[in-house]
């Protein structure tokens, strides 16, 4: 028989002990993971990020990772776009009584291997069992810490007249790929999720110059609503060329298809920069020679005029709004 | 290379136009949705005025066509399948998402099959679809009804508003000088229809969706249209063919019958609709499940039909961009992404 989670595996005596050590244990293992109520930690000079995300997604497999690595991942990468290193992170389990232990164990080693890829620690955890149908699967929150790179000042307010925008590859795909992967419409395209941890392209860039005013990670909302986000935090308009910007052409059909906007589809693994032009060329060539950012691509510029819109110049040299994002239900996707 | 300097022709040959005033409709939704988000109307000419026809199924869909989907939910309590654009649509008091919101169940589903199968898997609801469209969408419908007949599901039936082009075509033609004629619709009929219309008199150019077809469409009208004489031109001969699709037509053929129908905002259009014949009224759900006559009352501050008949642009409405907005939309031509007024208010820059 299939081994599952019980509710004994939450109630914290001996099988709670067992799912620990056998299945989060034997992947997180590492000096600093606590078997104590909290870790301890070397506390470095300068400033540290501090940030926390929840992971739903259903499904929680999908081609090109699972809720795991996109835990990682996305936590990884919030502290990046503050130009923070990533060093620890935790993670809290709320998983659905009778999820099976062997998706469970490829989640954690999903985890495992990320982490890895990502520099980081897992060094704190817990793990809560909720009653069949409280929760669907498995729900995941990581929290990290990272220590900001000196000379590295980003955010959404800074945003400036004159910038490029730079997006480090093609948009749209985990948005795409969790839409396929949950066959409701009967589609079916080679699509594989972008989502990877991006700590490695936010230190290339930082190699050219610290000079860069804003990076963000496009996720749920895609790269459209980062752009609204950031025309409106820092008061500027934000045009961009409708040719430059990098698409998938699975994922230009799919969307062709079911009438979406690729800007609006989720990412999990691209970032959005706003650096001044003159070094704009020089950053997307950084981002190149790695393989999570290798279609980096300069799409738009800041502009005074029009201070909280998305402008497009369309193929044929014409100008529309960006349809800004809407109230409309999305399903969940990450 | 040789394909960028072709379209850079067409770009140059409709900046350049000089000839006399022109009034285009283009008759598809996806062709309005794209026209505007690739800014044709900014390119044109001022001589040419482009008129965003009828072609959008919401926003054509009658007001009582909602009423009788809200009186199933509601009064029935019949469990309503419908693509997820109709859901918002105001109907006399209320939208289906109002109805939702009162308990009535509303399902969203990507195509007719998925509300057979769903009839299918819940034997214990009656389920109807609501079945809006064109040609492209009606014989989808038809085959999710066969289905049903095949598998002798007695749950399942379609709450029928389908409509066909060519009497729209005819009832329009005053207001129009060229018709772009809507590709996927041609996909399905063909182009006999539309070579008949040029001999009467009435011009049209078929094409597809992406910005070199739709500029080649524009092109080849403006080349064509000073010449003075109806013509008909398919650009987009990779997907239309003459003869369309005839495995389409038979199961339309087979299931439906024309009729006399009501198109929001224009009126009654004689045989410009669709419904299902006698022997297959086991599937009608105005017929199954006794639906009353409605008199559907749309507001009247709404101008969707001349909106639909390009009598005035969504810019000269009152409630429009203010009352009247995607997430609050009043008239249907807000609701879908296809509808003029929505296309306007999504992309144009000036608001």
């Amino acid at each position: 028989m299939e081994k599952t989670v019980t509710l004994a595996h939450g109630a914290g005596g001996k099988q709670t002990n067992e799912l620990i050590d056998q299945v989060f244990k034997a992947h997180f293992a590492n000096p600093e993971l606590t078997s104590d109520d909290a870790a301890v930690l070397p506390v470095e000079a300068g400033k540290i990020a501090f940030t926390t995300d929840g992971f739903i997604v259903s499904p929680q497999e999908f081609p090109g990772g699972n809720i795991g690595k996109l835990s990682i991942c996305g936590t990884v990468n919030d502290l990046s776009c503050m130009g923070a290193k990533p060093k620890y992170l935790s993670c809290a389990f709320v998983i659905e009584e009778g999820y099976s232990m062997e998706k469970l164990e490829k989640i954690a080693a999903a985890m495992e291997e990320t982490a890895a890829k990502a520099g980081v620690k897992i060094v704190a955890g817990d793990t809560k069992v909720a009653g069949r149908g409280q929760v669907d699967g498995v729900f995941i929150t990581t929290t990290g810490i990272g220590v900001i790179q000196e000379g590295a000042q980003t955010s959404g307010f800074l945003a400036k007249p004159g910038d490029a925008i730079i997006v480090s590859g093609d948009v749209g795909r985990h948005g795409c790929t969790i839409l396929l992967a949950r066959e409701d419409f009967g589609i079916e395209a080679e699509v594989t999720s972008d989502c990877a941890p991006l700590w490695e392209c936010v230190e290339a860039m930082f190699d050219v110059t610290k000079d860069i005013h804003v990076i963000r990670d496009a996720t749920r909302g895609g790269v459209g609503t980062v752009l609204y986000e950031i025309a409106e935090q820092s008061q500027v308009g934000i045009r961009l060329m409708q040719d430059q910007i990098p698409v998938q052409d699975a994922v230009k059909g799919v969307c062709g298809m079911l009438g979406l906007e690729p800007l609006y589809l989720a990412c999990e693994g691209r970032l959005v920069i706003f650096a001044p032009k003159e070094k704009a060329e020089g950053i997307v060539e950084a981002l190149r020679k790695l393989e999570p950012s290798k279609d980096a691509a300069i799409i738009g510029e800041v502009t005074e005029e029009m201070p909280g819109r998305v402008v497009v110049t369309t193929p044929i040299g014409a100008q529309t709004l960006l349809p800004p994002p809407g109230g409309e239900l999305l399903p969940r996707i990450c | 290379m040789e394909e960028n300097k072709k379209e850079m022709t067409d770009l140059e040959l409709i900046q350049s136009y000089d000839g006399p005033p022109v009034r285009i409709m283009e008759v598809c939704g996806t062709h309005t949705h794209e026209i505007f988000k690739l800014g044709v109307r900014q390119i044109l000419p001022e001589q040419v005025t482009l008129i965003s026809g009828p072609g959008c199924p919401v926003c054509v869909t009658p007001v009582d066509f909602i009423d009788k989907a809200m009186y199933l939910a509601l009064e029935k309590g019949v469990t309503v399948c419908t693509f997820g654009d109709l859901i918002r649509v105001p109907g006399t008091k209320g939208s289906l998402a109002d109805a939702r919101a009162k308990g009535g169940k509303v399902q969203m589903v990507y195509s007719p099959m998925d509300a057979c199968d769903y009839a299918a898997e819940h034997p214990e609801e009656e389920v109807v679809f609501l079945s809006v469209g064109f040609e492209t969408t009606t014989p989808a419908s038809c085959l999710a009804a066969k289905k049903a007949m095949d598998q002798g599901l007695k749950n399942f039936s379609l709450l029928v508003a389908n409509k066909t082009m060519p009497a729209a075509y005819q009832a329009l033609k005053d207001s129009v000088d060229v018709y772009l004629y809507p590709g996927h619709v041609n996909a399905i009929m063909g182009t006999d229809v539309c070579e008949k219309l040029a001999e009467e008199g009435v011009s049209g150019v078929v094409t597809g969706f992406s910005a070199k077809q739709l500029l080649r469409a524009f092109a080849t009208i403006l080349r064509e249209f000073p010449k003075g004489k109806p013509f008909f031109a398919n650009c987009y001969q990779s997907v239309v063919k003459k003869n369309g699709s005839p495995g389409a037509r038979r199961i339309m053929e087979e299931w439906m019958e024309d009729c006399d129908t009501q198109w929001r905002g224009l009126g009654v259009i004689p045989h410009s609709g669709l419904r299902l014949k006698e022997k297959y009224q086991a599937f009608d759900a105005e017929i199954k499940y006794q639906v009353p006559k409605m008199e559907g009352r749309i507001n009247p501050a709404c101008r969707c039909g001349e909106v639909l008949q390009g009598k005035c642009l969504p810019t000269d409405c009152k409630v429009f961009g203010t009352a009247c907005n995607p997430q609050h939309p009043i008239g249907a031509c807000m609701v879908s992404g296809e509808g003029a007024c929505s296309a306007y208010y999504q992309y144009s820059l000036t608001k």
